[in-house]
């Protein structure tokens, strides 16, 4: 802020509004350079630099406007740079292209080709909204991230910002802003999709005297930075969403729980904080109505449950994250044994949408019992991989194949995991699946935060199923025996079956061990985490039993089942795959087909990864057969 | 010593000695010293009023803190969800090859420490890792090679 004045008065609010709004010109060109992780990985840190030189070599820094922003959503291509109000959608930017966007774009109204999305037909697309990976998305939540500075409570505010949050405390009693999340049918974003509205009614309701509302920004589910996405790119509207759940429920005071490896997100929120305390916004009596509200930001030292609701109260505590037992709700006894209401980041950015656009808006969005939109982390083996806000009810075909673009080296698709460590896998027979929470509820998955995570042919469900159970076996805070037992039972039945010495009777026993901590763990970990195992069963029995009756795994991933070989009549004998390999254990002569000696191979997969994709020599074959394919590759090249 | 202290106690006086900062409080410390040596736990106990072993209690809980010195330069590599089915394995192998040391350990001379980590949330540039404050997406042997180089 150039100049900070208190606001006093919501008039005083609004005077300020209409500075903003009318100091700006909706047809000045702005550069918006992403500075979420993937494009940071990408360098785009140099990019922004470059921008800040050229536009000042160029006598341009009063004329357009160059901001540092969050995530755009199509992290694979980054670095992305946006330039408004056209729209024009630069992708894989390095910091050699800049001049040249400075002189064509900026300066001459051109566009630099090169630097475009290329469709199908190999034809450039200028616009972002034209591109299929945006085209199909609805951002309602995400959608502002190229158009804010994380920084500025101006571009905010010139966006809409918090005019949600004066109307509410200005015309609305708490008890109608609770009507109006529970008549939106707006649901938990973080984890089970709890209805919010009725969450907020339940905390609002015991008397107490103090009572605290909560943003979870723990994300602990490996593959999802939705969270992170809207925490780094627009703070201020989960920061507006928490005050105006504060005002409702009658809280007066908010925690932001964050995890400390989001270090940007971190400083962009207490940033914001600081600036509303100067404004006003945040403090005692804001704007003169009585409300008074402060938040506190909370770093999270790294642990998966400490993201269940009571553990991260305990957290905030200063104490170990530990889940109690869920008879008493945090709804009632919570942080401090006070009231609270924990909801997740994206549940509390849709709240000032909610209150600005109406129930009746909301619920126009989505499926009979799945309102609004939803974030997803697109990711995986899958061509697009970013960040994508999807209508609740769109199919898994579509957000895959028409927004990712399907899969990866255009390999076959096989499975996609969503819901993380309590989720499930889903097969290619269910593609056409409705995505909300009841629909992959019933698949045997769980919507979780929005992680999607697409695997190829070259996955095992086995391998992959391990993972998970490996995953929830150090995250488990051990309090309760069946998670903490099962857990590891389930993980000795599946380490045996990736090694290749499971037994006949393997697949009862997950089964009875998974009823077993369903019924009896503590918290949602211990009773979810049999999910990932019992959803690859269901849809891929056949890899489960090839791996234990057959010794072979169909993914080719376990290394204890699968060996390496050169089919010799694929084989142009290019030697990439005698390059890479760490132990020497290919040999052949220039042109001639090489092979493979299994004696020595270590089966790190380079091989297979360096082969021409368009030759595909390297195959790999069960380990049990490796004795006789060994000679007979030998015989064949003989012949 | 007493200089690691006064920074300690700059530390907790920016957040209070009330016992609920004490896990913001061990996050600045292994922040700034990049692990968390016993002396300090002790002054922390005396200064919070807290007995060590709640402390010790916390510290082995969290994921970030260390109880070992760690090196000069920190090296995670993700082995989350997106990373895992990308090659995270491989991309493992490859920067304990480079440092030759294993996930978990600090290299003699206290220049690496390679550790595992479950999600660096940039997951659409799967397999990465993150060099110090560098993230590095599906870096080749040589890409590692010349970043551990560049580390001093
Ligand atoms: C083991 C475990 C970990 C969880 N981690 C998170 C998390 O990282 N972020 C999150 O929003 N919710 C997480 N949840 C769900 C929370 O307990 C809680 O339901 C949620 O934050 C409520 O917000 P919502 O209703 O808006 O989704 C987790 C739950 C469990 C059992
Ligand atoms: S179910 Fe697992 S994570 Fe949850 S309380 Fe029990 S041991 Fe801890
Ligand atoms: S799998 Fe690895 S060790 Fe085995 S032959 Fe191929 S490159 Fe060599
Ligand atoms: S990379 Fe493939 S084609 Fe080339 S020599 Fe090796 S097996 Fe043959
Ligand atoms: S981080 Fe730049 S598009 Fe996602
Ligand atoms: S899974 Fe590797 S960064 Fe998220």
């Amino acid at each position: 802020m150039s100049e900070i004045i208190k606001l006093s008065s919501p008039s005083d609010f609004e005077s300020l509004r209409e500075k903003i709004i009318k100091g700006r010109d909706p047809n000045r060109t702005a550069v918006a350079v992403c500075s979420g992780p993937g494009c940071l990985a990408y360098a785009s840190g140099k990019v922004f630099k470059r921008f800040e030189e050229a536009l000042s070599a160029a006598g341009l820094e009063g004329e357009v406007t160059l901001a540092q922003t969050g995530c755009h959503g199509f992290c694979e291509r980054g670095p992305s740079v946006v330039i408004l109000p056209d729209e024009i959608c630069y992708l894989r930017v390095s910091p050699e292209d800049v001049n040249e966007i400075v002189e064509t774009t900026l300066k001459n109204g051109a566009v630099v080709e090169r630097l475009l999305y290329k469709g199908e037909d190999g034809l450039p697309i200028q616009k972002e909204s034209d591109i299929p990976f945006y085209k199909y998305q609805q951002k309602v939540v995400f959608g502002d991230n190229k158009r804010i500075d994380p920084r500025s409570i101006e571009d905010y505010i010139a966006r809409g910002g918090y005019t949600a949050l004066v109307k509410a405390i200005t015309t609305m009693t708490p008890e109608a802003v609770i009507a109006e999340v529970k008549d939106s049918g707006l649901r938990g974003r973080g984890g089970g999709g709890f209805p919010a509205g009725a969450k907020w009614e339940a905390t609002a309701k015991p008397p107490a005297d103090t009572r605290y509302v909560i943003v979870n920004a723990d994300e602990g589910d490996p593959g999802a930075y939705m969270d992170r996405g809207i925490l780094e790119g627009n703070p201020h509207s989960v920061i507006e969403g928490l005050m105006i759940g504060g005002y409702a429920i009658g809280a007066n005071e908010g925690y932001i729980y964050v995890r400390q490896e989001y270090p940007l997100a971190i400083d962009n929120v207490l940033y914001a904080l600081d600036v509303l305390r100067e404004l006003g916004l945040l403090g005692e009596n804001i704007l003169g109505t009585g409300f008074s509200f402060d938040i506190i930001v909370h770093k999270g030292a790294g642990a998966f449950v400490s993201g269940e609701s009571s553990a991260l109260m305990s957290a905030i505590e200063g104490r170990v994250g530990e889940p109690r037992p869920k008879y008493i709700r945090t709804s009632i006894s919570g942080l401090r044994g006070k009231p609270s209401c924990l909801n997740n980041v994206e549940t509390w950015a849709n709240v000032p949408l909610i209150i600005n656009k109406g129930a009746n808006w909301f619920k126009s969005i989505g499926t009979e019992g799945s309102k609004g939109t939803k974030i997803f982390s697109l990711v995986g083996n899958v061509k697009n991989t970013g960040l994508v806000e999807v209508p609740m009810g769109m199919t898994l075909r579509q957000i895959i194949f028409d927004i990712g673009g399907g899969i990866r080296d255009d390999k076959e698709f096989k499975a996609v995991q969503t819901g993380g460590p309590s989720g499930g896998v889903i097969p290619e027979e269910m593609l056409d699946l409705h995505v909300d929470y009841d629909e992959l509820y019933s698949a045997g998955s769980m919507m979780g935060s929005g992680g999607m995570i697409v695997m190829d042919k070259d996955t095992c469900m086995v391998n992959v199923a391990k993972y998970f159970l490996e995953f929830l076996s150090d995250e488990s805070c051990g309090k309760c025996v069946p998670c903490r037992d099962g857990i590891d039972q389930l993980l000795e039945v599946l380490r045996r079956m990736t090694a290749g010495t499971a037994r006949p009777d393997d697949l009862d026993l997950i089964e009875d061990i998974s009823v077993m901590m369903k019924e009896c763990a503590l918290c949602g970990l211990g009773q979810s985490a049999p999910n990932p195992v019992l959803s690859s069963i269901k849809y891929f029995k056949d890899e489960y039993v090839a791996h234990i009756n057959d010794k072979s795994c169909p993914g080719g991933v376990c290394k204890a089942l699968i060996a390496y070989t050169i089919d010799v009549e694929k084989c142009i004998g290019c030697g990439k795959c005698m390059k890479v390999c760490p132990v020497n254990a290919i040999s052949g002569d220039k042109k001639k087909p090489h092979k493979v000696n299994n004696a020595l191979c270590v089966k790190c997969d380079s091989c297979y990864q360096e082969c021409p994709s368009k030759v595909q020599a390297v195959t790999k074959i069960r380990q049990a057969d490796v004795i006789t394919a060994f000679a007979t590759s030998e015989e064949a090249a003989n012949e | 010593m007493l200089g690691r202290l006064a920074a300690v106690d700059k530390i907790i006086e920016a957040h209070g000695s009330d016992r609920e900062g004490l896990i913001q409080i061990l996050l600045d410390i292994q922040r700034e010293f990049r692990w968390l040596p016993k002396e300090i736990l002790e002054h922390v106990s005396k200064r919070l009023d807290v007995p060590i072993n709640y402390i010790y209690n916390l510290t082995t809980f969290y994921a970030h803190f260390s109880l070992v010195p760690k090196g000069r330069h920190s090296m995670h590599v993700c082995m989350g969800t997106a990373c895992h089915v990308r090659g995270a394995e491989r991309l493992l192998d490859r920067t304990s090859q480079v440092l030759g040391i294993k996930p978990g350990q600090t290299s003699r001379d206290e220049k690496f420490s390679l550790d595992t980590v479950n999600c660096l949330g940039a997951c659409a540039l799967g397999p990465v890792m993150i060099a110090d404050d560098e993230y590095l997406s599906n870096p080749t042997l040589e890409d590692i090679r010349r970043k551990a180089d560049s580390c001093e």
